[in-house]
């Protein structure tokens, strides 16, 4: 008994301790896996914020995003042409979605918006396989996925690249939303449609605003993940680490988005190497989960998200 | 989260209604000079709605209606359940669009324009449910109703410097005459959803007093309100025609209110308007006497 309660709780911390080093690059490890998370579960935010709708799709857009650059560097665009064209893709599905599916379901039940974004969703997946082939591509960025030694830690330059990237279009976004008056205006939509509308915010125009954002923070994501893994299918699975992600910082906040993605990456990383041999492993697979559980049960708007306030 | 303009440290100063104050006194309910026809200024009508006709599929929900709203006056749109008041006023506030009859306001036809673009003609309106954004603290509800008088400077916004800064706080000023005058200091931060229905309803008419209207469409202001309450929203409607000279239409169906309150009173049933004049006339009116007693539909 004495033995597990000290391999739970002071063995890891003996072990963070003795090798320091090596704790940082667990940590680099985790903030950079969790800064993707964020970047994923941002596109789920901003959609969220403005239609109050999940957008079950986000997952697949990411895929769609890839697909669409890898697909033309393939067929011989260079890479900016490829990234310009894939960028005017996203923006032209968002415009698509705004007409095709949400103007005709304006005010209506969130589930049926919701609904609506699970048929897009396998519209583009089957979209993307149709143009593009269902076969796994490769990505290459130009930024080796190798290690390199700075200050005596062992870091990988294409996850702190993806890191960065990640950090600074995360600053962008947090502060285009909730600075300027575009953010004003998206609280306001996605509280109330008709009243939003009566004060004189277009909601066409917010609407495309924010599937266009979410479409290119879908290129950003598919571009780091596809490079790290390949662009294929289970691209857009990492929709479902999103989901805790938002969980723990609340659907409606994108510091949120960031802290929520920040504490999966990091918790999972420690946990998996840390705690991990105890359980026999694999605890960067649940971990997530089990900490949006625990959120539900005790602050089910997530740390950053708006009160839930009902009247009876 | 936090808001920029929670934040911001320079709020302007705030001392009753400034240069309005002395007016603010005697606009009370109770001291109302006269009623019926008094406030308005004669000449073109600020809002004409000229034999419009909406139908719903197989439902005429209004039929050959016309109404003209005339400038600095409290019209009052009145009729029993069904009788298509709220369909009129999202008509004119360009919710629904007429399939015959146009839609005048200020010299300009605009029959056919969408919600923001008639908001951003100077008509603001409150709902018949509150639609506050809920989420939201009073302050910030009453901002985003200055969204339309805001420019955007997208960078500049983001790093709160210069004109941006500038035009926050002079919109945070008009804000805050409006939660003077509206008296609802006490509750500036407080979620707009936590607010019992009658000072919510209070809130909703000061976002739309926030942007400054020509024009205001008040869907049922004091449903569900008790008495006392009716009497500050009766207060604050006559304060805000008196002072501001700001055209109210508004639908109720307290008739003592409307009586109490309105320059001018249009009835509809039916979908078709069966009676316009001053309250006085109406009372006595046998069409309307009829509609509400149930009398038989010819």
């Amino acid at each position: 008994m004495a033995s597990l309660l000290y391999a739970v709780f002071v063995g890891p911390f003996k072990d963070m301790a003795s090798s320091p080093g090596f704790l940082i690059e667990v940590l680099l490890g985790g903030i950079a896996t969790g800064l993707m998370y964020s970047l994923v579960a941002l596109g789920f935010v901003l959609i969220f914020k403005a239609s109050g709708v999940f957008n079950f799709a986000q997952g697949t857009m990411v895929l769609f995003a890839a697909l669409t650059l890898v697909g033309l560097i393939e067929k011989g665009a260079p890479v900016p042409i490829a990234l310009l064209l894939t960028m005017a893709v996203m923006i032209a599905l968002a415009l698509a979605i705004e007409r095709v599916v949400l103007r005709p379901l304006v005010n209506q039940e969130q589930i049926i918006l919701f609904m609506a974004t699970i048929g897009l969703n396998f519209f583009l997946e089957g979209f993307g396989e149709m143009l593009w082939g269902a076969n796994v591509k490769r990505l290459d960025v130009g930024i080796p996925d190798r290690s390199m030694m700075v200050a005596g830690i062992q870091v990988n330059q294409l996850e702190m690249s993806a890191a960065g990237t990640a950090a600074v279009l995360v600053a962008i976004l947090a502060v285009f939303f909730q600075r300027t008056r575009i953010g004003r205006a998206l609280r306001a939509v996605a509280d109330d449609h008709e009243a939003a509308l009566s004060i004189g915010i277009p909601l066409k125009t917010i609407w495309i605003i924010v599937w266009s954002v979410a479409g290119l923070v879908a290129i950003v994501a598919g571009i780091m993940w596809g490079a790290k893994s390949g662009v294929q299918f289970s691209l857009s699975l990492i929709a479902l680490k999103a989901l805790p992600v938002l969980i723990l910082g609340g659907f409606t906040s994108v510091p949120g988005a960031v802290v929520g993605g920040l504490i999966v990456g990091v918790g999972e990383k420690l946990g998996e190497v840390y705690w991990g041999p105890l359980v026999g492993g694999a605890i960067e697979n649940w971990f997530a989960y089990v900490v949006a559980l625990v959120f539900l049960l005790f602050r089910p708007q997530g740390l950053f998200g708006e009160r839930i306030i009902e009247r009876v | 989260m936090s808001d920029p303009e929670d934040s911001a440290g320079a709020r302007p100063s705030v001392g009753g209604m400034g240069a309005s104050d002395p007016e603010a006194r005697h606009g009370s309910a109770g001291a109302r000079p006269s009623v019926g026809g008094m406030g308005a200024i004669s000449g073109p009508p600020l809002l004409s709605v000229d034999d419009v006709s909406v139908r719903f599929g197989a439902l005429l929900a209004l039929s050959k209606v016309s109404v003209e709203v005339r400038r600095r006056e409290v019209l009052a749109i009145i009729g029993p359940n069904g009788a298509g008041k709220t369909t009129l006023l999202n008509v004119i506030s360009g919710f629904y669009h007429p399939y015959e009859g146009r839609i005048v306001f200020d010299g300009r036809d605009r029959t056919h324009l969408a919600p923001p673009d008639v908001a951003a003609l100077g008509i603001a309106r409150t709902f018949q449910n509150v639609a506050l954004f809920r989420g939201m603290s009073v302050l910030d509800n009453l901002m985003t109703g200055r969204l339309l008088k805001m420019r955007g400077h997208f960078l500049l916004d983001a790093v709160w410097w210069g004109p941006a800064k500038r035009q926050e706080l002079a919109n945070r000023a008009v804000v805050e005459r409006i939660i003077d005058f509206l008296e609802i200091q006490a509750i500036r931060k407080t979620p707009a959803g936590k607010l019992p229905y009658g000072l919510q309803k209070r809130v909703e008419l000061g976002r739309a007093l926030a942007a400054e209207p020509a024009l205001l469409l008040l869907d049922e202001p004091m449903a569900g309100m008790n008495v006392e309450e009716k009497e500050d929203m009766s207060r604050f409607i006559l304060d805000v025609n008196s002072e501001f000279g700001t055209t109210i239409a508004l639908i109720e169906h307290d008739m003592g209110v409307v009586m109490d309150i309105c320059d001018r009173v249009v009835v509809l049933d039916y979908g078709r308007k069966i009676a316009d004049g001053t309250p006085e006339h109406i009372r006595k009116d046998q069409a309307v006497l009829d509609a509400y007693l149930g009398a038989t539909h010819g």
